[in-house]
C-alpha cells in the first residue's frame, strides 16, 4: 500500500474495511471482532481468546492421531504450531475449519469453540464456518484462472459484493493487503499460475482475506518459498495481525520465533507445551520442547 | 572398442575407485539394453503405422472408384404415344381440396401405369444400331432399372415436358459399370458374363458416343438403398440413422455418465455398495457388444414395445454400452485434477457442488470430451447389437424420425458386403467404409478442436 492509490482512494480506506470484517461477525460477539484493531502488546498478557479447544481428539480410521487437545487461540495474535513432522499439528490446524470433514474416514471429537460458539455443532452450517476461517495451503494452490478471478470468486460465492464496482474494491484492497497490488494491477486478467511461488503465495493470503474471515490458518505457507519471498509473507503476516486471528503451522524455528506471539509444541499427538512465544523459545518448561527448538531431534 | 579407449583415459587420469570400475562394467549392456528397447518400440510404431496404412490404402483405391459411376447421357423424347395420360389437374379447377387430391391421385396413378421403360429403351435405340431394336429387353437392361421412376418423377414434376425432347442423365446397369471399370474378366465364356455380347457390343458404341460416361455418383450418398437397381443403391437411410442414433447417444450417454461419474467421484461414501458399483461399471465396460443388443431386444422392444429396427431402439442400447466408457474416462479425468484445487475452493467456504461445477468440471472438460467421443465413435461404428434389434433389415426410405425403421452405416457395410452382386458392391463397401471413417474423423477433429478450445482457458 504504497503512494499510489492516487485513482481508488476511498474505497480502501480503514473505515470501510471494518463494516466488511463485521459483515460476517456474528452478533453475539460483534465487539470482539472489530473491537481490537489496535496492535497487542507483545509478551505475556491475557487476550480474549478466539477459539477455544477442548478435548480435541482426531481419529484417522481407527488410529488416534491427535489425544485431547486443549488449548486457546488468542485473538490478533499470531499462534505458531511448531513439532516434529507427524506430530499432529496440521491435523489440529485443519480441525479449526473442519477441514479434516473432506478426509474420507477422519473423525474429530472434542469441543471446538469460537468465539462460545461450537463449530462442530449440527446446526451450524460448515461453508459459513470457511468464510469465517480462511486457509493458506503449504504448496501456492491458486485457481487455474485470471489473478482477479482468484480473488473474486470468494466474494462472489458469498455474496459480499452487491456490485461489479464493489467487487472490484474487494479484489484492489485484498490485492494491497496482501502486498502484491504494484506487482500485478497491469495484469489482473492474466492467469494466477503464471505468478512466481511467493507471488502465488500472497496471492492466495488474498485470496483468503477477500472475504474478510476473523481467522486465518496458515499451513507451512513458506516451505515451499525462497527466503525472500519467505521474508515478505512473515512481514505480511505481521501486518494482517492487526486484523486477523493468525494461527501458522511452521518447521522453522526462527519463523515462529519472528512471527509469532504465542507458541504450541506438539508432539506424537500430544501438546506437550504452550506459551508466550519468548518464553518457549527462551525457557521452555519441558525437555522435549528443549530438545526440538535447539535442533536435537525433529 | 570406443569404451576400451575411454576406460583407459579415466583410468590414466586417477586411478578408477572399484565403485567407477563396477560401474563401468555396467555400463555397455545398460547401453545395449535401452538401444534394443527403443528399436523394438520404434520398429512396432512402424508396424503399426505401416499396417493403418496399408488399411487405408486398401479401402481407398477399391472405395474411391464407387464414387465415379458409369452414367448414361441420354437425349430422351418424351413420346406421347407412350405416355398417354390426361393433363394434369389443375387446383383451381376443383371445389374442395379433397376432389383436387383425389383426381391428383388418378393422374399420378396413370404415370404410373405408363411405360417409362418403353421411353428409356426408345432413347438408347437412337444411339444403337437398328438391328438392337428386335431385343428390347437387352437394351432396356443396359440404363438402371430404377432410372425409370426417376424419370417419372421428373415428368411428375413438370407434365410440361411430354412432347419435348429432355437430356436425361441416368446411371447405367450394375453390371455395365463394373464391366466399363475392368472389373469383369473379359476371357470367361460366354455363358459366365453378366452381359450378352450383343449388350458388350453396345457399350462399346455408346462409350465411342460419349453417351456412356462415369460421373460422380451423387447417388451413393443421396439415394436410399435398392436391391431392385442395385447401380442406384445409396447410403442415404442408414446414414440418416446412424446420426439419429449418435444424437441419441451423445444426448443420453454424456449427461449421464458424467453425472454418474462426478457423483461416484466427488459425493459418493467410500463403502461397499459404492465398490460393487464400480466394478460392475468397469464389468460392463467389457460386456460382448451383442449381449447389449439382446437386452435391448428384450427390454426396450418386447417390454416396452418400442418400434423394431428404429433408430431409437439402436440409440438406447448404444447408449447403454457407450455409458460405462464415459463413465470411466470421465472418472479418471477427475482423479487427475489436483486435491490442491479442490482444498483451495472449500478452504474458502464454496460448498462441494461450487467446487465441482466452478473448478473440477471445467478442468476436466477436455478430458471428458476424449472420454465421451471414443463411446460415442465406438458406438458409431457398432453393428453386433443392432442386428438383434432388427436394424438389419433392407429399408428402402430415409427415416424421417428416430422411430422410422432404419439401418445404419456399418449394419450396411455389413449388407451390402453380403450382397450375391459381389463385384458391384465390393467397391460400394469400401465407399460405404470410407463415409463412415470420414464421419468418425469428423467427429474426432471437432472433439480435438473443442478439446484445445477449453485447454486454453488453462
Amino acid at each position: 500500500m504504497s503512494a499510489q492509490a492516487e485513482p481508488k482512494q476511498p474505497p480502501s480506506s480503514p473505515v470501510e474495511t471494518g463494516t466488511a470484517m463485521t459483515d460476517l461477525t456474528k452478533p453475539v460477539v460483534a465487539a470482539d471482532g472489530a473491537g481490537a484493531p489496535s496492535a497487542q502488546p507483545h509478551g505475556a498478557n491475557r487476550v480474549e481468546p478466539k477459539v477455544t479447544t477442548t478435548d480435541v481428539k482426531v481419529f484417522y480410521g481407527s488410529s488416534e492421531a491427535l489425544h485431547g487437545i486443549q488449548t486457546e487461540i488468542p485473538a490478533n495474535q499470531v499462534t505458531a504450531l511448531i513439532g516434529p513432522s507427524g506430530c499432529g499439528k496440521s491435523t489440529f490446524l485443519r480441525c479449526l475449519n473442519r477441514m479434516n470433514d473432506t478426509i474420507e474416514g477422519a473423525r474429530v471429537t472434542g469441543k471446538i469453540l469460537m468465539d462460545g460458539e461450537d463449530i462442530y455443532d449440527k446446526s451450524l452450517d460448515v461453508v459459513l464456518l470457511r468464510a469465517r476461517v480462511g486457509m493458506v495451503f503449504q504448496k501456492p494452490n491458486p485457481f487455474p484462472k485470471s489473478i482477479f478471478e482468484n480473488i473474486a470468486y470468494g466474494p462472489r460465492i458469498h455474496g459480499l459484493a452487491k456490485s461489479k464496482g464493489e467487487l472490484a474494491d474487494i479484489v484492489e484492497r485484498s490485492l494491497k493487503r496482501a502486498g502484491l497490488w504494484d506487482e500485478v494491477k497491469d495484469r489482473l486478467k492474466e492467469p494466477g499460475t503464471g505468478l512466481s511461488g511467493g507471488q502465488q503465495q500472497r496471492l492466495c493470503i488474498a485470496r483468503a482475506i477477500a472475504v474478510s474471515p476473523e481467522v486465518i490458518l496458515m499451513d507451512e505457507p513458506c516451505s515451499a518459498l525462497d527466503p525472500i519471498a519467505t521474508a515478505r509473507i512473515e512481514e505480511l503476516i505481521d501486518e494482517l495481525r492487526r486484523n486477523y486471528t493468525i494461527v501458522i503451522v511452521t518447521h522453522s524455528m526462527q519463523q515462529a520465533a519472528r512471527v509469532s506471539q504465542k507458541t504450541c509444541f506438539f508432539h506424537l499427538g500430544d501438546l506437550v507445551e504452550e506459551g508466550d512465544t519468548d518464553q518457549i523459545f527462551t525457557n521452555p518448561r519441558d525437555k522435549r520442547t528443549q530438545d526440538y527448538i535447539t535442533g536435537r531431534f525433529g | 572398442m570406443a569404451t576400451g579407449t575411454a576406460d583407459t583415459t579415466i583410468g590414466a587420469a586417477r586411478a578408477a575407485s572399484p565403485t567407477t570400475q563396477r560401474v563401468q562394467a555396467t555400463l555397455a549392456r545398460r547401453r545395449a539394453a535401452e538401444t534394443r528397447f527403443r528399436l523394438i518400440g520404434l520398429s512396432a510404431v512402424i508396424l503399426g503405422i505401416g499396417l493403418v496404412a496399408l488399411l487405408f490404402a486398401s479401402i481407398l483405391s477399391r472405395g474411391l472408384p464407387a464414387f465415379w459411376q458409369a452414367t448414361l447421357t441420354l437425349e430422351v423424347y418424351i413420346d406421347p404415344e407412350i405416355v398417354d395420360v390426361s393433363p394434369a389437374p389443375d387446383a383451381a379447377a376443383f371445389d374442395s381440396q379433397a376432389a383436387y387430391e383425389e383426381a391428383f391421385l388418378g393422374w399420378q396413378t396413370e404415370l404410373a401405369r405408363t411405360n417409362w421403360g418403353r421411353v428409356l429403351r426408345n432413347a438408347l435405340l437412337a444411339y444403337l444400331p437398328p438391328e438392337a431394336a428386335e431385343s428390347g429387353r437387352a437394351v432396356e437392361g443396359l440404363i438402371a432399372s430404377n432410372e425409370r421412376f426417376e424419370l417419372r418423377a421428373l415428368i411428375q414434376e413438370d407434365p410440361g415436358l411430354i412432347g419435348e425432347t429432355i437430356t436425361f442423365q441416368g446411371l447405367a446397369d450394375a453390371n455395365i459399370d463394373v464391366w466399363v471399370k475392368g472389373n469383369i474378366d473379359r476371357s470367361l465364356p460366354d455363358d459366365r458374363l453378366p452381359l450378352t455380347s450383343d449388350q458388350r457390343a453396345w457399350v462399346e458404341i455408346l462409350l465411342e458416343q460419349g453417351v456412356l460416361t462415369q460421373e460422380f455418383a451423387s447417388s451413393l450418398l443421396f439415394n436410399v438403398d435398392s436391391r431392385s437397381s442395385p447401380a442406384s443403391a445409396g447410403l442415404a437411410g442408414a446414414f440418416v440413422g446412424s446420426l439419429f442414433m449418435m444424437l441419441i447417444v451423445i444426448v443420453l450417454s454424456v449427461p449421464i455418465g458424467v453425472a454418474a461419474a462426478i457423483y461416484l467421484e466427488e459425493f459418493a461414501p467410500r463403502n461397499r455398495f459404492t465398490d460393487l458399483i464400480e466394478v460392475n461399471i468397469n464389468n460392463l465396460a467389457a460386456v460382448p457388444s451383442i449381449v447389449f443388443g439382446l437386452l435391448g431386444a428384450a427390454v426396450f422392444i418386447n417390454w416396452f414395445r418400442l418400434p423394431l429396427s428404429a433408430p431409437l431402439v439402436g440409440g438406447l442400447v448404444l447408449t447403454l454400452m457407450t455409458l460405462p466408457t464415459v463413465i470411466i474416462a470421465t472418472r479418471s479425468t477427475l482423479r487427475a485434477i489436483p486435491p490442491s484445487i479442490r482444498q483451495a475452493a472449500i478452504g474458502l467456504g464454496a460448498s462441494r457442488v461450487q467446487t465441482v461445477a466452478h473448478h473440477v468440471l471445467p478442468l476436466a472438460v477436455p478430458g471428458i470430451l476424449t472420454g465421451a467421443i471414443i463411446g460415442v465413435a465406438q458406438a458409431l461404428g457398432e453393428t453386433a447389437p443392432l442386428l438383434l434389434i432388427g436394424m438389419s433389415a433392407f429399408v428402402a426410405q430415409v427415416p424421417a424420425s428416430p422411430m422410422d425403421a432404419s439401418t445404419a452405416l456399418p449394419v450396411q457395410i455389413y449388407l451390402w458386403q453380403g450382397n450375391e452382386l459381389r463385384n458391384f458392391f465390393e467397391a460400394r463397401t469400401s465407399a460405404a467404409i470410407i463415409v463412415l471413417l470420414a464421419l468418425l474423423l469428423s467427429l474426432n477433429t471437432i472433439a480435438i478442436i473443442l478439446r484445445k478450445r477449453f485447454e486454453k482457458r488453462w
